[in-house]
């Protein structure tokens, strides 16, 4: 048994003994939290395996790639399903005590745990068609959560959200098509080989941007981002957290992907592209969630702003940049998820996710004041929280002017800073709103007898144990960039992936059999 | 054949839009099983259609130079199984939606949005 394999197995093991246990709320609550641990265990042993920058393969069912489905894990997959493995396990046992009996009964941590195995499966495909599927394993399974509970504003988030993720995932099997007809394979790897030996590179770039605009759906990039602020504040608590979490970094990392493993051919237009997009992300994002007044609303204009700077990682396309990428993924993973967990624990204590409607809670209870203000001002950038650095490294990359975009990408640079601003005052907005401010008239005080000790323990608890991993790439940023920039490397030279998956040898005649189509009679 | 599947999956992506713009709920479901249909002919098309035998082979030796491009067709399978289950769930929703909101207009969707 390999860590790869297990980080799958896992998942699903654990969602279908939720299932077999029925409707005992008891095991499926300590059956969900304890299969998130022991992922969170499998991942830190795949990350404990590619440490040493080896990339791991495995061929399911012994065929060889490129014919057979392959999983890869390299650096980057190491690190996202490490980090998703961590907010799962916070999501999980912040559920215990958030989500209604209800909806644990009709399933909710089986279909939490078939979410996070489409998510890692996602990760650590090897093959694009194969990742469609596992997308599709990923967003069957958010639309049972989305939907589960069955309440008007659910239903009325669901209907866009679906909607829209379906018309993405056609987008992305369209593209498949057209790219195995193109070049036919489906293997990653095989593809980065293949498509440099293309007769008609052009062809080639207009099936970049059928999963440009594809992934970009799913990453909610500028202009197809609506689908997520309409329905990200819908679902409980628990479920919103884990959806801005981990949902649009899928797309982000599917986006990294492709466009540096496959579709490198012509970088100034793919990458000025991406670059361009990077920049009306992070500003309509953030434009998007300084005039909100919902707690979650505001926080999921916020998911679409950060990932304009992932974004703008990725197109600047330099070791720096990608590195910073990387790095700003798993802080804003874990420093977003967080601020949904608090949100829910101040809706427990006042009531309401209008910021209007709540206030007086640095008074009633600081220690929350303490715990929302790291990730706050992680969120906006101060120093020495883990957002300063994820900034630091993309703004620096942008005006290093070692790029191919010249002086553009100072200008994203500066945009980048300005947005930071932006992002401080909102997150400012919510601090004086609901922590500052006192309690408005007419609206009930923070009532603090709301939670029992359990449920405080258990809300408490996993926020807390983010807001330290907050804290820890603050404070040891060369410990953490350290990952990603070994990720970023291993990224530039798509070579090592190459060797990795198919071992040096030609891939002709495997088995006796030559599908000249493929591989013709001079390979 | 394939000017004719072309034009086919022309029009079927034509009639899904048509069909995704439209304000009812269940038309908009109707959209996006259309739209999955039609990618799937995509794909059919974009695969490579040639007249020949079928991909088998009964010896060792035997070449697949005239056979059909059997990958194509395994990913349609697949693709065909999702967005069967994926059109029974988005019928069960829209079926709950209605039932929740009382409406199946997607203008009138817009509470959540409100201030």
């Amino acid at each position: 048994m390999n860590p790869v394999t297990l980080c799958l197995l896992v998942p699903l093991a654990t969602a279908i003994s939720c299932l077999l246990t029925g409707r005992s709320l008891r095991a499926q609550k300590v059956l969900g939290v304890s299969g998130m641990a022991v992922l969170l265990g499998v991942s830190l042993w795949l990350m404990a395996e590619v440490a040493d920058g080896t990339i791991h393969v495995v061929e399911f069912g012994n065929w060889p790639a490129p014919f057979g489905i392959i999983a890869v894990a390299d650096m980057l997959s190491a690190i996202m399903v490490l980090v998703s493995a961590i907010t799962g396990l916070a999501v999980a046992v912040y559920s215990v005590a958030d989500i209604d009996e209800g909806r644990i009964r009709h399933g909710y941590f089986a279909f939490l745990h078939f979410m996070m195995m489409g998510v890692c499966g996602a990760f650590l495909t090897g093959d694009i068609f194969n990742m469609f599927v596992w997308f599709e394993v990923m967003l069957i399974s958010s639309f049972v959560l989305m939907c589960l509970g069955g309440e008007k504003p659910q239903m009325e988030g669901a209907v866009k959200y679906v909607v829209l993720n379906l018309v993405s995932s056609s987008l992305f099997l369209a593209a498949c098509g057209i790219l195995y007809g193109q070049t036919g394979t489906l293997n990653l790897a095989d593809l980065a080989v293949k498509s440099r030996e293309l007769m008609h590179p052009g062809l080639l770039t207009m099936t970049a941007m059928l999963f440009l605009v594809a992934f970009g759906l799913k990453a909610a990039v500028f202009p197809l981002f609506f689908w997520l602020p309409a329905s990200y504040h819908t679902p409980p608590v628990a479920v919103s957290a884990v959806f801005a979490g981990l949902l649009t970094k899928v797309g982000v990392y599917a986006l990294i992907r492709v466009f540096t493993l496959v579709f490198t051919g012509d970088l100034m237009f793919t990458h000025g592209l991406l670059l361009a997009i990077a920049g009306l992300t992070m500003v309509t994002g953030v434009l998007g969630a300084v005039v909100q007044f919902d707690f979650r609303r505001l926080l999921s204009f916020h998911i679409v702003s950060q990932i304009g700077y992932m974004v703008l990682g990725l197109a600047l396309f330099t070791p720096l940049a990608l590195a910073g990428c990387v790095f700003y993924l798993f802080h804003h993973i874990v420093v977003k998820s967080n601020l949904f967990l608090i949100s829910g624990i101040t809706r427990r204590y006042g009531g309401s996710f209008q910021l209007k409607k709540l206030g007086g809670f640095y008074a009633a209870t600081p220690w929350l004041a303490v715990l929302f203000f790291i990730p706050a001002m992680s969120l906006g950038g101060i120093p020495p929280l883990s957002g300063f650095f994820a900034k630091f490294a993309v703004v620096k990359a942008s005006l290093a002017g070692d790029t191919m975009f010249g002086p553009w990408a100072a200008v994203l640079g500066v945009v980048a800073l300005a947005v930071g601003l932006l992002t401080l005052f909102s997150m400012t907005k919510i601090w004086a709103e609901v922590f500052w401010k006192a309690v408005p008239e007419g609206v009930p005080k923070v009532d603090l007898a709301a939670l029992t000790p359990r449920d405080k323990a258990l809300l408490y608890g996993p926020v807390a144990a983010l807001a330290l991993l907050t804290l820890s790439i603050g404070f040891f940023p060369q410990f953490y960039f350290d990952f990603a920039e070994r990720a970023a490397a291993q990224l530039l030279t798509p070579s090592r992936y190459i060797e990795a998956v198919m071992g040096g040898t030609k891939p002709c005649i495997r088995f006796g059999i030559s599908f000249s189509r493929w591989y013709g009679p001079g390979c | 054949m394939q000017i004719v599947l072309a034009i086919t999956i022309g029009v079927l992506y034509a009639a899904a839009v048509y069909l995704l713009l439209r304000r009812g709920v269940v038309r908009v479901v109707m959209g996006v099983s259309l739209l999955s249909q039609a990618v799937n002919l995509l794909i059919f098309t974009a695969g490579g259609i040639k007249e020949g035998g079928s991909p088998f082979v009964a010896g060792a030796s035997t070449s697949l130079a005239n056979a059909a491009d059997p990958l194509p067709q395994a990913l349609i399978l697949t693709a065909i199984v999702i967005s069967f289950g994926v059109l029974a769930f988005t019928l069960a929703m829209a079926y709950r939606a209605d039932k929740s909101t009382g409406t199946d207009d997607v203008d009138d969707l817009r509470s959540t949005d409100a201030q």
